[in-house]
């Protein structure tokens, strides 16, 4: 499903962020991306929908080499990907609708069969009575539920998670756990980063450990 | 062919909301581009106007000789009925041209006074050639005659009527460059600034999968509307200003007798104006959308 070989990502100004990673991630499986900040977990996740293209080493995902991907062909890639960004990347000049409803405005839905997902989606993460609030009014907790529910909405196959926790308090962030691991067992593909090694020691999956660039646990 | 439809229509419902969301920016911006469309526009319409006038003056190419006292009168018209340049001529003799002065109202009563009569014998010769080139060739060997006293050509101030409406034409076309240049700029600018207001949202739909061509569309149909208002509101400058022009135009026409006025535009032209004033917009936006998503 996902598959890292070799894989090195040089920063413009000569930053190494990763070094000759390799893995495979198969369909369904649960993945928990750890390491200190700055040891290149972002990094590593923004190469899976070609934010970032790797210097060296092969990314592939779903049987496509995501790295040498035309430009035109990366809209596709991204549509099946669920992507929840570090910092949520929220709209507020719209409503929590309006951003959930975003990513399928870009494909060829119908405006009735988009928002009844939209809501679906909204039901999913809880905030379905919060739809017409501006995300501003939303507290951290919810603006990341908010930023699930917007990555779910094309219903896809992997689900790709940064620091989904972070900044938040316990009961927050176990909800937020309580979500991804419901899309985990419907079968989706997740792939999580985080620094919070009691999520880690919790749920006891695969771990890919990284530590300045480099891959220790695979 | 149904989603490339669906898509245009999304794009455009898009580009109107930000139209109707931002109603005092693009009010402004179609005024800029309607002030400065309805300056070249005008400026055709008074051309046309003048060319109207210089053409229903008579353009016939004709030179009038007048004869010295006791000229040949019969020899020279045999002269000049030999010069192949000549199509034709006519002689008016001095008490014909008397006799129309006497019937125009305002020159009776002078014509009355007159002890003797002033005027000389003299031909209206029509040329072969209606050039003004040919017409000065032809007075110019007419002069040398024999008995002529003075030759005049009659249609010099037509002619030169023409010269300045076609000058007009050059210095109003190099306008109308100029301004649609201006037009693609100030589009240009617009989408710029809405590109930096939409930063934002142009960020985050491309990382969520929108294409290149979700972006632009609505800008390159931002571009496109914001001319055509441009345009129809440049018209209708334009007609505002013909409006009152016209009636001052009319009072100057009545006193020669003439009920004269401007017209507007023909609808055809009308439209034109529109769409190219569309096509500079959708111009402007696109080399803006080039250069500011790269
Ligand atoms: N866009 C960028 N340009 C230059 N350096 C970057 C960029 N993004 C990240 N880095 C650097 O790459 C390293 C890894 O960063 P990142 O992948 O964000 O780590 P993490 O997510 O584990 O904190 C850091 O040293 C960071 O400063
Ligand atoms: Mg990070």
């Amino acid at each position: 499903m996902i598959s890292f070989s070799a894989v090195s990502k040089r920063y413009p100004g000569g930053l190494e962020a990763l070094r000759g990673v390799s893995f495979t991630i198969e369909a369904g499986e649960l993945v928990f991306v750890t390491g200190p900040s700055g040891a290149g977990k972002s990094t590593l996740l923004k190469l899976i929908p070609a934010i970032e293209r790797p210097t060296a080493g092969s990314v592939v995902v779903n049987g496509q080499n995501v790295g040498a991907l035309k430009r035109g062909a990366i809209p596709y890639l991204r549509r099946n990907l669920g992507l929840v960004f570090q910092d949520h990347k929220l709209l507020y000049d719209r409503s929590v609708f309006d951003n959930v409803m975003l990513p399928l405005s870009f494909g060829t839905l119908a405006p009735r069969d988009a928002a009844r997902r939209t809501r679906a989606a909204l039901d999913k993460v809880g905030l379905l009575e919060r739809e017409r609030a501006n995300p501003i009014q939303l507290s951290g907790g919810e603006q990341q539920r908010l930023a699930i529910a917007r990555a779910v909405v094309n219903r896809p196959a992997v689900l790709v998670a940064d620091e989904p926790t972070a900044n938040l308090d316990e009961d927050s962030a176990w909800r937020i756990v309580d979500i991804l691991l419901s899309f985990h067992q419907v079968g989706v593909t997740l792939v999580v980063a985080t620094h919070d090694q009691a999520l880690v020691a919790r749920h006891g999956r695969r771990v890919l450990q990284l530590a300045a660039g480099r891959l220790a646990g695979a | 062919m149904r989603t490339w439809l669906r898509q245009h229509r999304e794009a455009l419902a898009r580009a109107l909301g930000r139209l109707g969301a931002q109603r005092m920016a693009t009010l402004l911006n179609a005024l800029v581009i309607g002030v400065a469309l309805s300056l070249p526009a005008g400026g055709y319409l008074l051309l046309s106007g003048l060319q109207g006038v210089a053409q229903r003056v008579s353009y016939e190419p004709q030179v009038s000789v007048f004869l010295k006292a006791g000229a040949a009168q019969a020899d020279l018209e045999a002269r000049m009925r030999r010069d192949p340049r000549v199509a034709g001529l006519r002689f008016v003799s001095r008490d014909e041209a008397l006799a129309e002065l006497r019937v125009t109202e305002e020159l009776a009563d002078v014509v009355a006074q007159l002890e003797r009569n002033p005027l000389p014998d003299a031909f209206v010769v029509r040329s072969a050639d209606a050039a003004p080139a040919a017409l000065e060739a032809l007075a110019e060997a007419l002069r040398a005659l024999p008995g002529v006293a003075r030759v005049q050509v009659d249609s010099a101030w037509a002619q030169r009527l023409a010269a300045l409406v076609r000058t007009g034409r050059l210095a109003l076309g190099a306008l109308a460059v100029l301004l649609a240049t201006g037009l693609v700029a100030v589009t240009f600018n617009t989408i710029r600034l809405q590109i930096l207001t939409q930063r934002e949202e142009i960020e985050v739909s491309r990382l969520l999968g929108a294409s290149d061509g979700f972006v632009r569309r609505p800008l390159l149909y931002l571009g496109f509307l914001q001319g055509l208002a441009g345009g129809a509101l440049g018209l209708a400058i334009l007609a505002g200003a013909l409006a009152v022009l016209n009636v001052g135009v009319r009072e100057l026409a009545q006193t020669y007798g003439s009920s004269f006025s401007l017209p507007f535009l023909p609808w055809d032209d009308a439209l034109s104006v529109v769409g190219f004033s569309g096509f500079l917009g959708w111009l402007g936006s696109a080399m803006s959308v080039s250069r500011h998503l790269r």
